[in-house]
């Protein structure tokens, strides 16, 4: 379903969201030996196979100093190496955002283009799971705000590794928030070393010509589900998977609400100033001509993410959710 | 600190003269420029730190790192770079090492070995540890000095990045420039000792004290620090007690109540002047007067020449504000429009 990608002439592999984490990882730290990795208790949470495969110079497990360790990799991405920093859940991006927002995101521009830093931070989004508050943030928005980095947020074994092998090969700093909702999933991955998925490019993922449905990141498991039975009803969902929050591929959004006239956006974050607001300006003020129906944001409230199930549970979208918001716009 | 004997041949001590003399020249420049209005923002000049600096930079080799402070006027110099685009930058001009993206806070050239100039509190001390790092993975010899305050010493990355430096015996020196004062909070208010350099020990490294007004002293201790290094026995802490003569930054309001006595900051500029103390060294070393006026000229000169090619050069313009956010800008710039290149 990779419409925006290569052809892989290859043979593929099934396999898990998490398990084209590893392999990304592997083939790129293969491929080149610049490439390193570095966090927090890597083999409990997935990367035991890459420290396997590498010696204790290609990667480093680090105390519990993510801040420090964070712009160390910075610190090694301007002088040669090209390190992947794990960070593990997503709300401990917070105490490394100074080095992230303040150095990795500004050296560049700050020397005038004398330094450059290629590396990569990645992250997981752990909720829906009675984590509560502090292990449960889906903090993407908060990056997207930060200039001089690209964030990408990939919903598919494939995508993740092609996404991920990208970001690796790519000169500026890359932030990858991957979500837990797909941890379990397998899918058919092309086994070629070179098969990558652009950096900055949407993918349709499911076509239509009635509605468009914009799901970020695991708002997108919903948002298919909700197609499949739109589509047993005889409702044409066309679902658009950005992929890349920076640089968001505007084009493709705007060609397909082109067609439809009316526009969804899914987005697990918080409602303010989230991912899909970005896309509801973006598309009000460029595409305004195009909408038959007011843009409908489907969006986790302004509310901390509780522990208890019957609490957690019915903030998100939900099939039911996005099939009834499809319906309101037709 | 035994078993190293390192000096400085003539040739380098005239050439650590010269370095803290631009410093000095440099800086004395830049402020009356500041009060003219010709440099914008805020400017934290590095006289009477100029011996802590060169002192630490000359026991460098020019492809080591270096990553320094907001106070960054003198890092570079130290390190032996152009005075043409740092004085260009701190103008804002095109022609600045930076082209007018860093200024005062952030003279970072990256030719000389520089890393950047962080004027967030502590942030370059994990910079410098990464490239460290990257050079024990590379195996290229290389060491990496980070500069920071006494102020810095209190931020989670001086502890953190000490005790990872440790662990792995990363070819770092951990330089603290302690000028005693973290703006206006002297250290004895914001440390639970005065001693920078004992929490060396909690982390499992060496931690010297050294007079940082000596640039003797300063290089020598900074020499035995890299050596450790490149030998692969890891990081040193070492702690420069130095003064800032000039306000936190120019012309800064302190208010009524005094943090520091005029008569203590009378002491350090009549007594405690690196510059006039080196040069005193020099002269009974084996300099004559007339070597060192020659160094003089040439270093008034330079900083003449500086400034000349800074006030001729062009301000950027604004269709050049996007350039260098990305290495490979993708879709970029999106919006808005009227800012398209």
């Amino acid at each position: 379903m990779n419409t925006a990608a290569p052809k892989c002439v290859n043979t593929h592999t099934r396999m898990s969201y998490m398990e084209a984490i590893v392999q990304a990882q592997i083939e790129e730290m293969q491929r080149d030996e610049r490439v390193i990795l570095m966090g927090e208790d890597l083999e409990i949470y997935g990367d035991g196979k890459v420290l396997k495969a590498f010696g204790s110079h290609r990667v480093w497990s680090t105390p519990i100093s993510e801040n420090s360790f964070t712009g160390m990799g910075v610190g090694a991405a301007m002088t040669g190496l090209r390190p992947i920093v794990a960070l593990s859940i997503a709300s401990f991006m917070y105490l490394a955002s100074d080095q992230i927002i303040n150095q990795a995101g500004k050296l560049r521009y700050m020397t005038g283009g004398q330094m450059k830093v290629p590396a990569v931070f990645r992250c997981s989004m752990y909720y829906g799971g009675s984590v509560a508050a502090q292990h449960s943030d889906r903090p993407y928005p908060m990056f997207m705000n930060a200039p001089g980095l690209k964030v990408i947020a990939p919903t598919t074994p494939a995508d993740m590794k092609g996404l991920l092998k990208s970001a690796i090969r790519d000169d500026d700093p890359v932030l990858v928030f991957e979500d837990s909702a797909f941890w379990a999933g397998k899918d058919s991955v092309c086994d070629d070393p070179e098969y990558l998925v652009p950096i900055g490019k949407a993918d349709v993922k499911h076509a239509g010509t009635d509605v468009t449905v914009v799901a970020i990141s695991g708002a997108m498991k919903a948002a298919m589900s909700a197609a499949n039975e739109l589509k047993l009803q005889g409702i044409s969902v066309e679902v658009v998977d950005p992929r890349t929050l920076v640089p968001l591929d505007k084009d493709c959004i705007i060609e397909s609400v082109a067609k439809t006239g009316r526009l969804v956006l899914v987005d697990n974050a918080n409602r303010t100033c989230n991912a899909a607001a970005e896309i509801a300006a973006t598309v009000a003020e460029e595409a305004f001509d195009y909408l038959r129906k007011p843009i409908r944001r489907l969006s986790t409230p302004d509310v901390h993410i509780p522990f208890s199930p019957t609490l957690e549970k019915p903030l998100f979208a939900s099939k039911d959710s996005i099939v009834a918001a499809v319906k309101s716009l037709l | 600190m035994v078993g190293i004997a390192v000096t400085l041949d003539k040739q380098q001590q005239l050439e650590a003269y010269r370095r803290m003399l631009r410093i000095r020249q440099f800086e004395e420049a830049g402020i009356k420029l500041f009060k003219a209005g010709k440099i914008p923002g805020a400017y934290h000049a590095s006289i009477g730190q100029e011996a802590a600096i060169v002192g630490a930079c000359m026991a460098l080799r020019s492809d080591d790192y270096i990553t320094g402070t907001h106070r960054s006027h003198g890092h570079p110099i130290g390190k032996g770079a152009q005075l043409d685009g740092l004085m260009a930058e701190l103008m804002g001009k095109v022609t600045g090492i930076c082209k007018g993206r860093g200024g005062s806070m952030h003279l970072a050239d990256s030719s000389v070995g520089i890393l950047g100039e962080s004027a967030i509190v502590g942030g370059g001390i994990p910079i410098a540890a990464g490239a460290a790092m990257s050079a024990k993975v590379r195996g290229s010899g290389q060491v990496s000095l980070t500069f920071f305050g006494d102020g810095a010493s209190n931020q989670g990355t001086f502890h953190e990045t000490l005790n990872m430096a440790s662990i792995w015996k990363l070819p770092v020196i951990f330089f603290c420039e302690n000028n005693q004062y973290a703006v206006s909070t002297s250290v004895q208010e914001s440390h639970g000792q005065p001693d920078i350099a004992k929490r060396a020990a909690g982390y499992g490294m060496p931690g010297e004290i050294v007079d940082g007004q000596d640039i003797v002293a300063v290089y020598k201790t900074t020499c035995a620090a890299v050596e450790r290094a490149r030998r692969g026995e890891g990081p040193t802490l070492v702690e420069a007690k130095t003064y800032r003569f000039d306000e936190h930054s120019v012309g800064l309001n302190v208010g009524s109540e005094p943090y520091r006595s005029s008569s203590e900051v009378q002491m350090y500029i009549q007594h405690r002047d690196p510059v006039v103390l080196y040069r005193r060294v020099l002269l009974e070393d084996s300099f004559s007067e007339t070597e060192i006026v020659a160094v003089e000229k040439e270093v008034t000169d330079t900083v003449a020449k500086a400034i000349t090619f800074a006030e001729q050069s062009p301000f950027p313009q604004l269709v050049e504000v996007y350039q260098d956010m990305y290495v490979n800008p993708i879709n970029y710039p999106a919006t808005p429009r009227e800012f398209r290149p």
